[in-house]
């Protein structure tokens, strides 16, 4: 699926020669110290940024969570999630997504009360609802507490018995059993 | 999917504290004008035409660096993006949505405007369609200029130098709508600004 990937950023080579396979129900963990090129390859598989060189082919559609939640700050958070959902044409698995986060009482508050693990879990949750075959998580469990760590590893896990792929970029463990890891930097 | 994006951008728009701001500042600017140049009525009603035209202008980029930068801030534009959303689309609905959220509630304006500057009715009315066919690009222009400057420190002071010289064809045939042609020629610049607009804007915000 990455095929002798390279990228550059601000005139510095981040990475070259990055290949890597990731099988239907399959999961690659990115690692690496700061500053290696984990958000940016992730970036660079969401379509946010051009390669230097090589390809991304297949993996069918991809659903994107980064550091930024874009959530308005005077929306209430399933007014939010239910645009994206619209967009993603999947309003019907809304509900669904919103209880495998356990976000299914906050849906009336306004995004600027909304805590950073909430609105982590929150991104997390459009992530599910956009109904697309590859997921793309840069640090999802970053300001999330044990049970929503654990939600998130369950809600994985069933993507991933669909036959969906998961890329991540991570700090220690995330609760992904057998991935793949390629390390950066 | 257009419509969802516009719906969007309308509902955000109707939320934000600065709904306000374009119209008020458009019936102040006409209504301090009678106190600085004295009461003439004939000199006002002449060069009311002029003020109303300048006012909308810069009423029109007041909102500038709420029509993308926070988008582009939090996240938004990326979220959209990596759904291969076409950004020209999404740009077409911010031109629509900044449209009705200024150019609307302006032309609403307009009477009270026009009564503080001792216009005719006849002027009157000739302003406000000369209005509704030259604000489409000033819409078109901000969203371009808002565009640009997206990330920028300071962006709306930039956005203004973009969009004024861009401006000047719709400001000029939009004052002389009087001349015959005038305002072919004004639907022409505002068909151009328009047609340019949303893949002049996406252009602006393709990550490199």
């Amino acid at each position: 699926m990455i095929d002798n990937l390279a990228c550059r950023r601000g005139g510095r080579l981040l990475f070259e020669a990055v290949s890597a396979q990731v099988a239907p129900g399959g999961a690659l963990l990115l690692t690496g110290p700061n500053g290696a090129g984990k958000s940016s390859l992730l970036r660079l598989l969401a379509g946010l940024l051009r390669a230097e060189s090589g390809s991304v082919s297949g993996g069918g559609r991809r659903a994107f969570a980064g550091h930024d939640v874009a959530l308005k700050p005077r929306q209430s958070l399933g007014a939010e999630l239910d645009y994206w959902a619209r967009l993603d044409g999947g309003r019907d698995r809304l509900p669904g997504a919103l209880a495998a986060m356990n976000l299914a009482g906050l849906v009336d508050v306004p995004c600027r009360h909304l805590s950073s693990g909430q609105k982590r879990r929150a991104a997390i949750a459009r992530v599910i609802a956009a109904g697309a075959e590859c997921w793309l998580l840069d640090e999802p469990t970053a300001g999330l507490d044990a049970a929503s760590a654990g939600l998130l590893a369950a809600a994985m896990g069933q993507h991933r018995a669909a036959g969906g792929l998961i890329v991540a970029a991570v700090h220690g463990d995330i609760g992904l059993a057998d991935a793949a890891t390629l390390r950066l930097g | 999917m257009f419509f969802t994006l516009l719906r969007r951008d309308l509902l955000l728009i109707a939320r934000s504290p600065a709904l306000w701001l374009p119209v008020m500042f458009f019936v102040l600017a006409a209504a301090l004008f009678p106190f600085a140049v004295g009461p003439d009525a004939r000199l006002l009603a002449r060069i009311a035409p002029g003020i109303i035209w300048v006012s909308a202008l810069l009423a029109s980029l007041l909102p500038v660096e709420t029509l993308l930068a926070p988008d582009v801030e939090d996240g938004s534009i990326d979220q959209l993006i990596a759904r291969g959303i076409a950004l020209e689309l999404v740009c077409a609905a911010r031109i629509i949505a900044h449209w009705i959220g200024f150019a609307v509630p302006l032309l609403a304006a307009l009477p009270v405007a026009g009564v503080l500057l001792g216009l005719s009715a006849d002027d009157g009315t000739r302003i406000a369609i000369a209005l509704a066919l030259g604000t489409p690009a000033l819409a078109s222009l901000a969203v371009v200029a808002a565009a640009l400057t997206a990330g920028l420190k300071g962006g709306g002071a930039l956005a203004g130098l973009i969009v004024l010289p861009l401006a000047l064809p719709v400001l000029i045939f939009g004052v002389g709508s009087d001349v015959a042609g005038a305002f072919r020629l004004l639907a022409a610049a505002s068909l151009v600004a328009l047609a340019v607009g949303p893949f002049a804007a996406a252009a602006a915000l393709r990550p490199e």
